[in-house]
């Protein structure tokens, strides 16, 4: 009769920096291997998905207007945050059938990418932008903007890895996002928001959906106020449903679950070409 | 001539003779067939359509129009040559070949200044001193890329596309043409190019070029023709990329199908790009920044700066300013080496035109036109400035492609931004000002690919150029114009 009960924990969207249910009210069921119950986690609707969208444009001018020194402090908090809940990441990966040995690799590996990407925030312009020797008396340069409100399609494997490695390079340059992270893996998924919400990152910066993708894609990838769309978890999708993503001339990346490169971070950024004479 | 002095009562003859260029340099054949795997071949459709000089609406030949089964030929050539040849060929012979093309542009520069303009119908000065000059450019620039990729995308395994489709627009044909097909053979990709419509000639003295300096054979391909050609050009199953410049409304459509099945796109479509002066601004370089930012190429030009956005406290001065010097703008015969604005290329473009500024008189915008005499035959448009102009007037939102200028004002830094950014396109901005922090911060705050401070519409091979938002994406020229030509993938990694 000592044996304590143990809590647990309700799996929520995360919105605006807040964590909300959904305004449907659905939640969908995630069973251990044994068939036991672990959680009903939030499965998002529409509305929940055009607010997230808000919450992240709201949040975009101010995300990129902090110095990338900043941006580089905060992603690496939110490593440090991440470092002192490793054992929870791979408790939850285990209790979704992930052999322990696996779990603690792929738990590493994500904080250690959050650490990698922290350190491009003020580097990958030496990177991605130029000088422009051009035939004329100009001062030429192209430089990396953000492309604002990026929407990311999670890859199902591997969950907790191919959400950071999709993620974190999309804010280093001062975007924001509204992930999609599927059915697959929401225990970590929402763990990461957690991380997320307590590491100085600013409300609606990162805004993390669990629910049905087919479900919430055709309305992400027609949202008119969503610059980009990556592909990378969804390798096979209805050729009409992507088609949408014309309507505003969306932005499509198609990447690897689980890479870590500067150019990664180039494709979620628009490139700007500034001139000016010289002369006196 | 030594400096005048104006006689009391005399007044000065602003008229100047006429100092036309020769055209016998130009031989125009009667008939082209499409240029597929190294020769001209005839269409298997046997259909063919008139081309006609804008100038004089005279018909200049006829142009082989390519069906879906003469695309596929081209397709399967360029596949072939891109397999056997071009593909495993080393970079340094890809570009020697580049370098040749540069070369015999160089050359033949005047012959190709002066094709341009009897088929586009822009002015000789401008085809001779811009789009040449830069398509040859162009050439030798990314000549010197296609041995050093490694360098332009280090950590990373490198791979050609293969065979890239590309449409190109009638504003800047042989320009455009250098555009695409520069990069795209630099990083070993082949070529199918379909010019536009309007304006197919140069892309198939081009064609002649690459005979003359034995280019092998299907390396580039040109297929003719108008909007079915380019359709099925667009849907071949067989295109590992596709490029676009041109509008906005095809790009979209472009991109539906290119999206649906996951075939890699670079767009560079339409653009409102506003043109902002400041009060503080060089205000004699501003007015020539501004007609050169919206009557260059008769405002046939995506990145034109056709909205000027003058600070309140010297717009009425400004506009003074700009009309006086619009009086001294020539209209007219574009062969005239005197002419500042061409005719218009299309009966069609004309009428978009027209449209246009009816509605934006209708909307109650004030309209100025110079007085100035236009040829009897041939499409042209008088230079026009608007000013009382709304931001939600069809003028102020809509690419008119013309010399069409639209006038607002505003009080603030602030302002100005948000008006200049309130569009759907995001291709160019242009700023004046003195004052070098704020031209920084427009400059971070403005969204356009490209901002052109106290100057306007410069490019260069080595100068990236592409837009924001509605304008497309993908970048053209420069190292960032490389990139959407290869497949890039993470080398093999041990633990990292």
């Amino acid at each position: 009769m000592n044996e304590r009960l143990d809590v647990q924990k309700t799996y929520k969207l995360f919105i605006g920096g807040a964590f909300p249910r959904s305004e449907s009210g659905r939640t969908f069921a995630v069973h251990a291997p044994d068939g036991s119950l672990i959680a009903n986690v939030a499965s998002a609707s529409r509305k929940d998905l055009r607010d997230a969208v808000v919450a992240a444009r709201s949040a975009q001018t101010g995300w990129a207007a902090r110095t990338a020194y900043n941006r580089g402090q905060i992603l690496y908090r939110v490593a440090e945050v991440m470092e002192g809940r490793r054992t929870q990441f791979v408790e939850e990966l285990c209790r979704c059938g992930v052999k322990a040995a696996t779990a603690e690799l792929e738990v590493d590996r994500a904080i250690d990418r959050w650490v990698w990407y922290a350190g491009w925030c003020d580097k990958f312009h030496h990177i991605a932008g130029t000088v422009n020797s051009v035939a004329g008396p100009y001062f030429n340069f192209t430089t990396p903007e953000p492309t604002g409100v990026v929407g990311i399609l999670a890859p199902e494997k591997p969950g907790l890895l191919g959400l950071v490695s999709r993620l974190a390079p999309a804010l280093v340059s001062g975007n924001t996002a509204v992930v999609l992270t599927g059915e697959a893996s929401p225990l970590t998924a929402v763990s990461m928001a957690e991380v997320v919400a307590t590491s100085d990152v600013p409300g609606g910066v990162v805004n993390i959906l669990t629910g049905a993708t087919h479900e919430l894609l055709p309305w992400l990838l027609g949202h008119r106020d969503v610059n980009a769309v990556d592909l990378t978890g969804a390798p096979d999708l209805e050729a009409s449903v992507v088609a949408e993503a014309a309507d505003n001339v969306k932005r499509l990346i198609r990447g690897e679950p689980d890479d870590q490169s500067p150019y990664v971070i180039a494709d979620f950024c628009e490139m700007k070409t500034v001139w000016h004479p010289i002369g006196r | 001539m030594a400096d005048a002095i104006e006689p009391a009562g005399v007044k000065f003859n602003l008229e100047y003779a006429p100092a036309l260029e020769s055209t016998s340099i130009v031989k125009i054949d009667a008939e082209y067939g499409l240029f597929i795997g190294g020769k001209f071949v005839e269409p298997k459709s046997g259909e063919t359509f008139a081309t006609v000089s804008p100038s004089t609406e005279e018909t200049l030949a006829r142009i082989s129009s390519a069906s879906a089964a003469d695309v596929d030929r081209a397709v399967k050539a360029a596949r072939k040559a891109q397999t056997e040849i071009w593909g495993p060929m080393s970079g340094r012979d890809r570009a020697k070949y580049l370098f040749r093309i540069a070369r015999q542009l160089q050359e033949r520069a005047r012959e190709f200044a002066v094709l341009e303009t009897i088929d586009g119908g822009k002015p000789i000065r401008e085809s001779r001193d811009v789009d040449v000059p830069l398509a040859a450019a162009h050439f030798f620039y990314h000549a010197g890329w296609a041995d050093k990729l490694e360098y332009a995308f280090p950590d990373r395994r490198i791979a050609p596309k293969g065979v890239v489709g590309q449409i190109i627009p009638w504003n800047f044909p042989l320009l455009m043409l250098a555009w695409k097909v520069a990069p795209a053979l630099a990083t070993g990709n082949t070529v199918v190019l379909k010019p536009a419509e309007t304006t197919s000639l140069t892309a198939l003295l081009f064609a002649q070029l690459l005979q003359d300096i034995d280019l092998p054979p299907g390396v580039v391909n040109i297929v003719t023709g108008a909007g079915a050609t380019g359709s099925a050009l667009v849907e071949h199953k067989d295109v590992d990329k596709l490029a676009f410049t041109g509008s906005t409304s095809v790009g979209k459509q472009i991109q539906r199908s290119a999206a649906a099945r996951g075939v890699p796109l670079t767009l560079e479509l339409g653009g409102k790009a506003a043109h902002i002066v400041f009060e503080d601004a060089a205000l004699d370089q501003a007015v020539e920044g501004v007609i050169n930012g919206i009557y260059f190429n008769q405002g046939h030009v995506c990145c034109a700066g056709s909205r000027l956005l003058v600070q309140e406290s010297i717009a009425e001065s400004f506009v003074d300013r700009l009309k006086n010097r619009l009086a001294t703008v020539r209209v007219g015969n574009p062969l005239d080496k005197n002419t500042d604005v061409g005719a218009i290329n299309s009966a069609e473009q004309l009428g978009r035109i027209t449209e246009l500024v009816a509605a934006g008189v209708a909307e109650g915008a004030e309209l100025y036109q110079p007085e100035c005499s236009l040829p009897d035959r041939g499409y042209w448009f008088r230079p026009t400035i608007f000013t009382n102009v709304q931001q939600s007037h069809r003028i102020a939102r809509e690419e008119i492609f013309g010399p069409v200028l639209s006038v607002l004002t505003f009080r603030t830094p602030e302002e100005a931004v948000a008006k200049a950014n309130d569009t759907q396109y995001g291709l160019s901005a242009g700023i004046w000002t003195e004052k070098g922090s704020k031209i920084l911060w427009m400059a971070n705050e403005l969204d356009a690919g490209v901002v052109w401070a106290n100057t306007f519409n410069q490019f260069d091979a080595a100068s990236p150029f592409g837009g924001y938002k509605e304008s497309g994406f993908g970048r053209e020229g420069g190292l960032q114009g490389l990139a959407p030509y290869v497949s890039l993938s993470s080398p093999k990694r041990g633990s990292r």
